[in-house]
């Protein structure tokens, strides 16, 4: 029973709710983005992304470009060298392992059939 | 087909109970795996050594034993983190002080939802009307769909405390006097 629980468990480590945006990234040669909701949260509450900038809460849910961020929207709103570093540190957020499939990676205790 | 589906549903569920029971043991020491061996980043990507360290961002929060070992909620209470309600000025921030029974709930403690809680971090428009109608009665909430990520399920093992919690929300002891 143990063993079917581990089976299941996500893969080591990752930090409860970090995202990875990887439906374009690796396509236009820069590593997937990993987008920490513990960070985010410490700072902005969750209606700050996901009211005032209209992200859905339901990770795939977005189609978020650069073209987009460069103009102001989705973590443009913020990351635009004002209240965080701007699109030109492409470092700073492509930061993933390449191959990863997008969607919610952290995991501690919880481990569901669900989507998330 | 229907029915098929939903004995699919119910075998996923008791698995996950089984998975929850086996991991909830296992929430003990507090400790945060190092970015560059999480597992999802990259160790040579070449900006990682300039992002803040989980263990040493959540270190310093109130503890909890679930989802990041954070209690967010007393977090925000204790004034030890102060995260902006809004960026644009115009933005009404919205506060709701109700709390909401939820009664069927088989034989397990029934369901107290606070609004407050809830509202210090969220929009009303985050979950009404799109995924729970402003109805007593009117939102057939059951687990099954929590676990698949609807309802409560949108946030909570996801970002919110997991599921694996179930008396934080299963609060209130029925008793079977009064009914």
């Amino acid at each position: 029973m143990v063993g079917m629980a581990a089976a299941l468990a996500p893969e080591a480590g990752a930090e409860y709710a970090d995202v990875v945006f990887n439906r374009r990234a690796e396509r236009e040669g820069v590593r997937p983005v990993v987008f920490p909701h513990w960070f985010h949260r410490i700072r902005f509450r969750c209606k700050v992304c996901h009211h005032e900038l209209g992200f859905v809460m339901r990770a795939g849910a977005n189609d978020v470009t650069m073209a987009d961020i460069v103009e102001g929207k989705f973590c443009g709103m913020c990351h635009n060298g004002e209240i965080a570093w701007s699109t030109e540190n492409c470092d700073l957020c492509h930061t993933g392992k390449p191959g990863l499939p997008s969607g919610i990676h952290g995991g501690h205790t919880t481990v569901g059939p669900g989507r998330w | 087909m229907r029915a098929g589906r939903s004995r699919h549903r119910r075998a996923a569920a008791a698995v996950w109970l089984v998975a929850a029971m086996a991991s909830t043991g296992g929430a003990g020491a507090r400790e945060w795996r190092p970015l560059d061996d999480d597992g999802v980043h990259d160790p040579a990507a070449p900006g990682l050594q300039y992002l803040q360290k989980p263990s040493e961002a959540l270190s310093v929060l109130p503890p909890d034993t679930a989802g990041n070992r954070v209690n967010w909620v007393e977090a925000l209470r204790q004034g030890i983190i102060k995260p902006r309600t809004n960026v644009f000025p115009e933005t009404k921030v919205n506060l709701l002080d109700l709390d909401v029974i939820f009664p069927e709930t088989s034989e397990m403690p029934m369901v107290r939802f606070p609004h407050l809680v809830h509202t210090e971090w969220l929009d009303c428009a985050n979950c009404h009307d799109h995924l729970f109608k402003k109805k007593i009665g009117a939102n057939p909430v059951n687990m099954f769909k929590i676990l698949e990520g609807e309802y409560c399920g949108r946030c909570h093992g996801a970002v919110a405390f997991p599921l694996t919690e179930c008396k934080r929300c299963h609060s209130v002891p029925r008793n079977d006097l009064i009914r």
